[in-house]
């Protein structure tokens, strides 16, 4: 029973260390509570628990400041902080205010270009994390007609 | 079936432009259906991955807030002419789909 017991555990460390079980783990990464978090505060709270965020003007949102239609807002951030590694979007008036996080390689550069919904006039709220440290900017944006029903 | 998505690279001095366009209907589930006057259940991508000579480059979690037909565009550098791009997706109903293609 016992020596069962240890190739049963043998046979599932060797399976994580071989990366077979890698699309869970991937899968998992997907924060839950943050994306189904209905209050802004609530969703950067879960996604960046107990984290100091400073405000930079080393981030730049592009962006039409006035919507007709929030189905698709055309969006594209740029930033010259050095070794970008996420950039993660928010809209704090969206019924569900994390939009999206993107993971950067170190390959990558700091640009993300999208296109986004929303339902009401807000502001984007976007976060960078840049060498191990969290920096964020806004930009307003009038809607006149919501994008998310 | 003809491929979710169309992915295209360009590459200048030593960046490389990825734009990829995927056809997916980003359902939010607060949309109510014209003709029955039921609300379309959510069904979003929620997890995209994209892979350069099958090392990670970027990877995205979205939300039901991204639009439908995602659009993505990111920038890399170390790529040359005829590497392998590979990007995947999965969403809320574990549907997925992927495409490769050789970086121009």
């Amino acid at each position: 029973m016992l020596r069962r017991n240890i190739l049963k555990s043998l046979t599932f460390g060797s399976l994580f260390f071989s990366g077979l079980l890698k699309p869970v783990l991937v899968l998992a990464k997907w924060n839950q509570t943050a994306f189904d978090a209905t209050d802004y505060n609530e969703a950067i709270n879960s996604y960046f628990p107990e984290q100091q965020i400073q405000e930079t003007d080393q981030i730049t949102i592009s962006v039409n400041p006035v919507i007709e239609s929030g189905a698709v807002v055309p969006l594209k951030i740029n930033t010259n902080l050095s070794k970008p590694e996420s950039i993660t979007i928010f809209v704090d008036k969206n019924p569900t205010p994390l939009i999206a996080n993107f993971d950067l390689s170190p390959a990558c550069l700091g640009f993300i270009s999208t296109r986004i919904k929303m339902e009401n006039p807000s502001n984007i709220i976007v976060v960078v994390k840049a060498d191990g440290k969290l920096f964020m900017t806004k930009a307003f944006v009038e809607v006149h007609e919501g994008g998310c029903g | 079936m003809a491929s979710s998505i169309r992915l295209k690279t360009k590459t200048r001095d030593n960046i490389t432009t990825v734009r990829a366009i995927i056809r997916h209907p980003m359902e939010t589930g607060f949309r109510v259906d014209e003709t029955s006057g039921e609300l379309v259940p959510a069904h979003f991508i929620k997890l995209v991955t994209v892979k350069h000579n099958d090392q990670v480059v970027l990877s995205c979690d979205w939300s039901r807030a991204i639009s439908k037909n995602p659009y993505l565009s990111f920038m890399f550098k170390g790529a040359i002419a005829g590497d392998k791009l590979e990007l995947s997706w999965i969403d809320t109903q574990d549907k997925t789909d992927s495409i490769d293609t050789l970086i121009e």
